[in-house]
């Protein structure tokens, strides 16, 4: 049984108007993936693909339309709000922006014991200490604990976002471009972090991210969005090497080389060759593609 | 392609093969020297740029790649004076076709911007004017440059056409919150275009935009330089825009440029220890499974520079001379020099060595 089992997932935006008949949009349409237990699971696409939403969906930041989501088997959607609270404990989130993702009047200690304190875990002696504790494993000194968020360098934050997912010791994150707001000497030491926590605590990851250099390098299966639906999805090894539909080509191929002697070979994608009702049909074992007439 | 501007005959048409080695001979178009900009820190005048110098050739692209903090931006807004306050320029001099920027009475380098050198930002919406067409914005930068002739309408249209707008006449007449980002961003370079500037200063103008617009605008300023000889400074963290758009690379660190290179060497043979982690530190670059090899620590803060090279705390060929002396740039080969001991040094053992001293 996976972990994480999503199955048609949808959100539809309703814009009301008067005199007007709904303008609807479809952020997230017919998407369905499952997730194992110890996999990094790439999410990519360009802005406005719906990589967003569908992380937001599947933790219910945000409610989704259609579809469900099995977690341990567990549908998550029909959790009312007290099991649902309860079920959050084993999945978090860590996002993208470290500046605006901490509350900036609250102490290192704060926010770090937030979630214990929301949850009801252990006595408060037990959470500070447990705060401390999560600092550590997450690189941190213990001593930084009555801090600000505005005294430490944005990798240091995101590290304080990651301890502050894991203070319920979660089986399961939602990682939204965890690392797009760094510099990439930075991003390296918070991808390695997260790498090594994931050993070490054996988390799974939804790994969302418009970075695909990065996702090559640490997911294990990879799902490409566009507008709004999951139009390749593949391990990460055949993604890379033989992707089969077109607007994957297109976006692999958009991706700059740092090689001057690598010439850029890129590939035109026109949006009308494609035909987003096309079922995701198996190209290859564990390769999938909505190819349509294409196929 | 067809365009108002080629007509034209202000503009220079150096062309593609205006490479580093051609700059040095003639002479460059821009030519900053020693340029320092720092801000006031209690009572004293604090760099964030220092000794910066470099070299533009006509039809040449230089691309100053930085992290954050490094002073990449604050050397391009010195080159149009445009420091935000409190901040200022605390030395050095910017020569633009020979002459000085750093004399010019005001008014003057009113007019040096945007004729001369226009600027290209990383977020189109807020460069542009939101209650504004695009092209009654082009109309109005042509006008106040006297340019744009007896039909500026024409002119602008033009223009977007050059930037390959599809629809430059619909375009013309669309508000900038009409446009998508990657649209966004040719209506500013056909704005930056319109006085026929011969430096173009781009500001990470490609940082906000998904990848395959970010493929189709590097494309444009490839053939924008190609076509009209245009020099282009390009502003970037990412080595990868940098491979395949700039002919010489000049890469900053804590406010000085730590290596200038040739493209092609920067990548190949980099000589900084910084240069050298950086290009580890992408991910795609080591093949060894998942694990990244990140540079350990952090810039140093303006205040709190170490007294030798400022790179010697995170670096890990670092020895005592490093902590103490900081490195002037040495020269590895032809164009391309390294601000690093190391490279002082094993000149040094070199020369030992062709003298037949015992080099232990």
């Amino acid at each position: 049984m996976p972990l994480l089992d999503v199955q048609y997932l949808g959100k539809r935006y309703e814009q009301r108007a008067l005199w007007r008949a709904p303008r609807v949009t479809h952020a997230v349409h017919d998407v369905s993936f499952s997730i194992e237990a110890g996999e990094t699971f790439g999410l990519v696409g360009e802005s406005g693909s719906g990589k967003t939403t569908t992380g937001r969906c599947i933790l219910r930041l945000i409610e989704p339309t259609t579809g469900r989501v099995f977690f341990n088997g567990d549908d998550v959607l029909a959790l009312d709000r007290t099991a649902l609270r309860a079920r959050r404990r084993q999945m978090q989130m860590v996002f993208q922006d470290p500046y605006a993702s901490l509350n900036p009047r609250h102490r290192v200690s704060t926010i770090l014991e937030e979630p214990l304190d929301i949850h009801k875990v252990g006595t408060p002696t037990w959470r500070h200490a447990r705060a401390a504790e999560l600092l550590e494993l997450v690189g941190l000194d213990r001593d930084v604990l009555t801090r600000y968020p505005h005294e430490f360098s944005g990798g240091q934050r995101q590290r304080i976002g990651i301890a502050r997912a894991l203070a319920l010791e979660p089986s399961f994150i939602v990682a939204d471009e965890p690392v797009s707001a760094l510099d990439v000497s930075v991003q390296a030491q918070i991808v390695n972090l997260l790498a090594s926590l994931q050993q070490q605590l054996s988390l799974t990851y939804l790994f969302i991210s418009h970075d695909l250099r990065l996702v090559r390098h640490i997911c294990t299966r990879v799902a490409v969005m566009y507008r709004g639906r999951i139009v390749e999805l593949a391990p990460v090894g055949a993604l890379f090497d033989t992707p089969t539909h077109p607007y994957t080509q297109a976006l692999l191929s958009a991706v700059p080389v740092p090689d001057p002697d690598v010439p850029p070979q890129r590939i035109t994608f026109d949006p009308a060759s494609v035909d987003l009702e096309a079922p995701l049909v198996e190209v290859a074992p564990g390769h999938f593609s909505r190819l349509g007439e294409l196929g | 392609m067809s365009t108002g501007a080629t007509t034209d005959g202000r503009l220079p048409t150096a062309g593609r093969n205006a490479v580093w080695y051609d700059a040095r001979a003639a002479m460059p178009l821009l030519s900053v020297r020693h340029l320092s900009t720092g801000f006031p820190m209690g009572n004293r005048w604090v760099p964030a740029v220092q000794d910066v110098s470099f070299d533009i050739a006509k039809g040449e692209t230089l691309a100053l790649v930085g992290e954050s903090g490094s002073g990449k931006s604050l050397t391009a807004y010195s080159l149009l004076r445009l420091v935000p306050p409190p901040g200022r320029i605390l030395g050095g001099e910017i020569q633009l076709e020979g002459r000085n920027l750093m004399d010019l009475p005001e008014a003057e380098m009113e007019r040096v911007r945007g004729a001369k050198i226009s600027l290209i930002f990383q977020e189109p919406m807020s460069a542009l004017n939101p209650v504004l067409t695009i092209g009654s914005q082009l109309v109005e930068a042509m006008t106040v440059h006297g340019l744009g002739g007896a039909n500026p309408r024409a002119t602008a249209l033009e223009l977007l056409a050059t930037v390959r707008m599809d629809d430059p006449a619909r375009r013309f007449a669309e508000y900038p919150h009409q446009l998508s980002g990657g649209l966004r961003q040719r209506a500013l370079i056909a704005l930056a275009l319109c006085c026929r500037p011969s430096l173009i200063v781009a500001d990470e103008p490609t940082t906000a935009l998904d990848v395959t617009i970010q493929a189709e605008i590097l494309n444009l300023l490839r053939q924008l330089k190609h076509d009209f000889g245009l020099s282009l400074l390009l502003i970037t963290h990412d080595l990868g825009v940098v491979a395949h758009t700039a002919d010489r690379v000049a890469v900053m660190y804590a406010g000085r440029i730590v290596e200038e290179s040739p493209v092609r060497a920067l990548f190949k043979a980099p000589a900084h220890p910084y240069t050298q982690a950086l290009l580890r530190a992408m991910p795609g670059s080591t093949h060894s499974a998942r694990r990244l090899e990140p540079i350990e620590g952090q810039v140093p803060s303006l205040q709190q520079m170490p007294p030798g090279c400022a790179f010697a705390p995170r670096c890990a060929w670092r020895h005592d001379a490093c902590l103490s002396e900081v490195p002037a740039m040495y020269a590895v080969s032809e164009g391309h020099a390294s601000r690093c001991l190391l490279v002082r040094e094993a000149q040094q053992l070199a020369a030992d060595h062709a003298a037949g001293l015992p080099t232990d």
